[in-house]
């Protein structure tokens, strides 16, 4: 065994040693796998960016209140008197302010997005007094909150960096009024960093819709306090109500975005990985033919074939991974923390490229993968060689 | 002519290493296709959409609506052909994830405004009289297995009737198709739509104004005329082409096109490395052959264009087999799939690109090895062996 052992080091390392001779196909081979690591992992990214956004936007003790059949807050509809009533529903938090809750109206308002200048939709979201307290880790940081009453807006860090013009000092206007960014808030890189906030009340007025909200956002006394909260809703007659967790409603959004990501990403990366196994295996194959006189020396002198199998797959695995890492390392250089926005449903989201250490360990195990897959054939073909044919090979 | 047998035998002289080199090829413009035709489905199909059409939205945003009366005030500017108001519905199909692409429609005018709409003369009948009429694209009517003459449950996600339920029952008239386009739409009678409104929405409003014009140059001025209309009042308007439309509404989709080129590029790049190297190594084994060649008398340029001609057959066949499958992967998705991506296609300037960098591929490839095959000394290299 140990015998085993020390062949398959003596021709690993004496394989190894002879990239540099063959250079230009084995760096063909690894930059085959860098490119497939690189395009796979950015584009997975991306969807862990997506991730980072839901995460920090669901909290399973945050219920959101809309009409029944509504798949959204803006296809909702909820008047003043329905959110008292929701107030009062058992299984909400209390404490000597009133119950945790904030009713909110959700329009969606042109900005002109920075990278290309033309309109997107950015959500223009009216809130309660409460609604920071629904948000868990809502801060201003920088200039002040809104004065309620007023038309005032603030800006989600993630809106303020994607669409132009939302900076604090700066006059907007949509409609006939005339709007003033006087804050940007930060909500630990949540969905409601791509929004824009007022004063519901003042939205109400400027949006012709009367005192209606489209959806309540109450805080649960516990997280087990959903059931009890929607059968006191559903048993109102007052009332016909949809009702689920903040979590569960994000993760609804966004699930054809994710779904998508997942599917283009997944597909993309088999697909080059198939190109990518073709490149290697083209340069183990001739790397072998290269090496088959001294392939069959080695046998001549009593190598087995097992080592020499070992020593084939150990090469492209090992190019394989230095691709990978090449990959995985310019991924994070071009991809991590870059910030971008899509259209999720009908408004934008902002979010940025996560490239996550779990990200890059299947980036290279991928990587290893293909060099197995790429090696194992021409590695099979190098301890088939006949000794004697090989011996008078040129 | 007479060196095809010559560059089909260098072909098979490492029948693997050919094969592999296609085989990565293929894999590379089949990338290339379903890249392009989703690049080319998330701009809307942008370029074949008619040039004669406008669109007039809320200033503010596409889901403020407008006035019904707005509508024949836009057909009165000068130049505006016809006028065709469309209400999103906010759509759904049996479950939540199925939205679809409702929209509530001015029938009188809507084939009008719609040309490109393909239905039969009867089936149109059908719909103008029936007030609870839909008509579906062929790939929704598919996804569902929806048949003419079926009553569908249409739900909406915003709208309710006068009762509270969203249910609005609809009855398939037609099965339209648009080449290259969307077939993934609904449509259906505004009368139905705003007579059956619950009163707690404000009725006699429209979503946005699709108009078409006499002269396409023109689009601009109209454009701004109709804008004019409304400047200054309580509900202000922007009109623009259905181009700039469906683009600006692309371009909402973000960075995916970047994205997209990135991973093109990527692919390329790769595939050239790989192609570039097995023609090089091909070339190289075959150095004293080369010199047995020259030696014959085959000059310099003939030997360079030999072996320019094996790089281009390799790649042309790559690039053909690897668009051929994609052309197939695009046209055969399930509708699952093409919920996403309304309209698919390999779109006839991605053809041209992919030919262009066929052709390149298969140049480059072929430079180093030319130049050391051109450089050649017969001396030399006969001695090598």
């Amino acid at each position: 065994m140990s015998n085993w052992i020390a062949q398959v080091f003596a021709i690993t390392w004496m394989s190894i040693r002879n990239i540099p001779q063959r250079l230009a196909p084995s760096i063909v081979a690894a930059v085959g796998v860098a490119g497939v690591v690189l395009v796979l992992v950015g584009v997975l990214s991306m969807r862990e960016g997506f991730r980072a956004v839901l995460n920090q936007s669901g909290a399973d003790d945050i219920a959101i209140v809309m009409r029944s059949g509504s798949t959204d807050e803006m296809g909702s509809n909820i008047d003043q008197s329905q959110t008292k009533i929701v107030e009062d529903a058992a299984g909400i938090q209390r404490d000597d302010k009133g119950p945790v809750s904030s009713p909110e109206l959700y329009v969606v308002v042109d900005v002109p997005m920075r990278s290309v200048g033309t309109s997107a939709n950015v959500p223009l979201r009216g809130v309660g007094p409460r609604a920071a307290e629904l948000r868990q880790h809502f801060r201003i940081t920088e200039g002040r909150t809104f004065r309620p009453g007023t038309f005032e807006v603030i800006v989600g860090r993630g809106a303020s960096l994607q669409f132009a013009g939302l900076e604090v000092g700066r006059q907007l206007r949509w409609g006939n009024t005339q709007w003033q960014v006087v804050g940007i808030f930060d909500d630990g890189g949540s969905m409601a960093e791509s929004e824009i906030w007022t004063d519901a009340s003042v939205l109400q007025g400027a949006y012709n819709r009367g005192s209606s909200f489209q959806s309540q956002r109450v805080r649960l006394s516990s997280v087990d306090a959903l059931q009890s909260f929607r059968d006191a809703l559903s048993k109102d007659p007052r009332l016909s109500m949809r009702v689920l967790t903040e979590r569960r409603y994000y993760e609804e959004k966004s699930e054809a975005l994710v779904n998508l990501v997942t599917i283009a990403g997944g597909s993309i990366g088999v697909l080059m990985g198939l190109g990518a196994i073709f490149g290697a295996l083209n340069t183990m194959y001739s790397a072998v033919s290269s090496r088959t006189r001294e392939i069959a020396t080695l046998r001549a002198l009593g190598f087995g074939a097992s080592p020499v199998i070992v020593s084939v797959l150990a090469e492209a695995m090992l190019l394989a991974a230095a691709g990978g890492i090449v990959g995985g390392v310019l991924a994070y250089i071009g991809f991590n923390g870059i910030r971008a926005s899509t259209m999720n449903g009908f408004n934008q989201m902002t979010f940025a490229f996560a490239v996550t250490p779990q990200l890059l360990l299947q980036g290279i195990l991928y990587a290893l993968l293909l060099g197995f897959v790429g090696g194992l054939l021409p590695s099979l073909r190098a301890a088939r060689l006949g000794i004697t044919e090989g011996l008078r090979e040129l | 002519m007479k060196y095809l047998a010559l560059l089909y035998a260098n072909l098979q002289r490492k029948r693997l290493r050919t094969t592999l080199t296609v085989a990565s090829i293929v894999v590379a413009f089949l990338l290339f296709g379903i890249l392009e035709a989703m690049r080319f489905a998330l701009s809307g199909g942008a370029q074949i959409q008619g040039q004669d059409r406008l669109i007039t939205i809320n200033k503010i945003s596409i889901i403020q609506n407008l006035p019904a009366a707005y509508e024949n005030r836009i057909r009165s500017v000068p130049g505006v052909k016809v006028t065709n108001s469309q209400n999103w519905f906010g759509g759904v199909y049996q479950e939540d994830r199925n939205q679809l692409g409702t929209f509530a429609v001015e029938s009188e005018t809507f084939f009008e405004a719609t040309p490109d709409l393909q239905l039969t003369d009867a089936e149109k009948k059908a719909w103008l009289a029936d007030q609870t009429g839909a008509l579906v694209g062929s790939d929704v009517a598919a996804r569902f297995g929806w048949k003419v003459g079926q009553t569908i449950p249409m739900r909406s996600n915003i709208f309710t009737r006068p009762d509270g339920s969203n249910i609005w029952e609809m009855k398939i008239c037609g099965i339209y198709t648009i080449r290259n386009g969307d077939n993934t739409g609904v449509y259906f009678h505004y009368k139905y739509f705003n007579e059956g409104l619950n009163s707690m929405f404000g009725k006699d409003h429209i979503g946005m104004v699709v108009l078409r014009v006499a002269d396409p140059a023109r689009s601009d001025e109209i454009a701004r005329n109709v804008d004019a209309l409304f400047a200054n009042s309580t509900t202000e308007t922007k009109t623009t082409t259905e181009q700039a439309f469906i683009q600006g509404f692309a371009n909402q989709m973000g960075n995916i096109g970047a994205i997209i080129t990135v991973v093109v590029t990527a692919v390329f790049f790769t595939m050239l490395l790989v192609t570039a190297n097995s023609m090089a190594q091909s070339i190289r084994e075959r150095t004293n052959e080369i010199a047995v060649m020259k030696t014959l008398g085959f000059s310099a340029p003939t030997i360079v264009s030999l072996i320019l001609c094996e790089s281009l057959l390799i790649t042309v066949i790559g690039g053909g087999l690897g668009l051929l499958l994609a052309n197939a992967a695009v046209t055969g998705v399930p509708a699952g799939v093409k919920q996403y991506f309304p309209t698919l296609a390999i779109s006839p300037q991605s053809y041209l690109v992919a030919a262009l960098i066929i052709v390149t591929l298969g140049v480059i490839s072929a430079v180093l090895p030319c130049y050391q095959a051109g450089r050649l000394k017969i001396v030399d290299a006969l001695r090598k062996a």
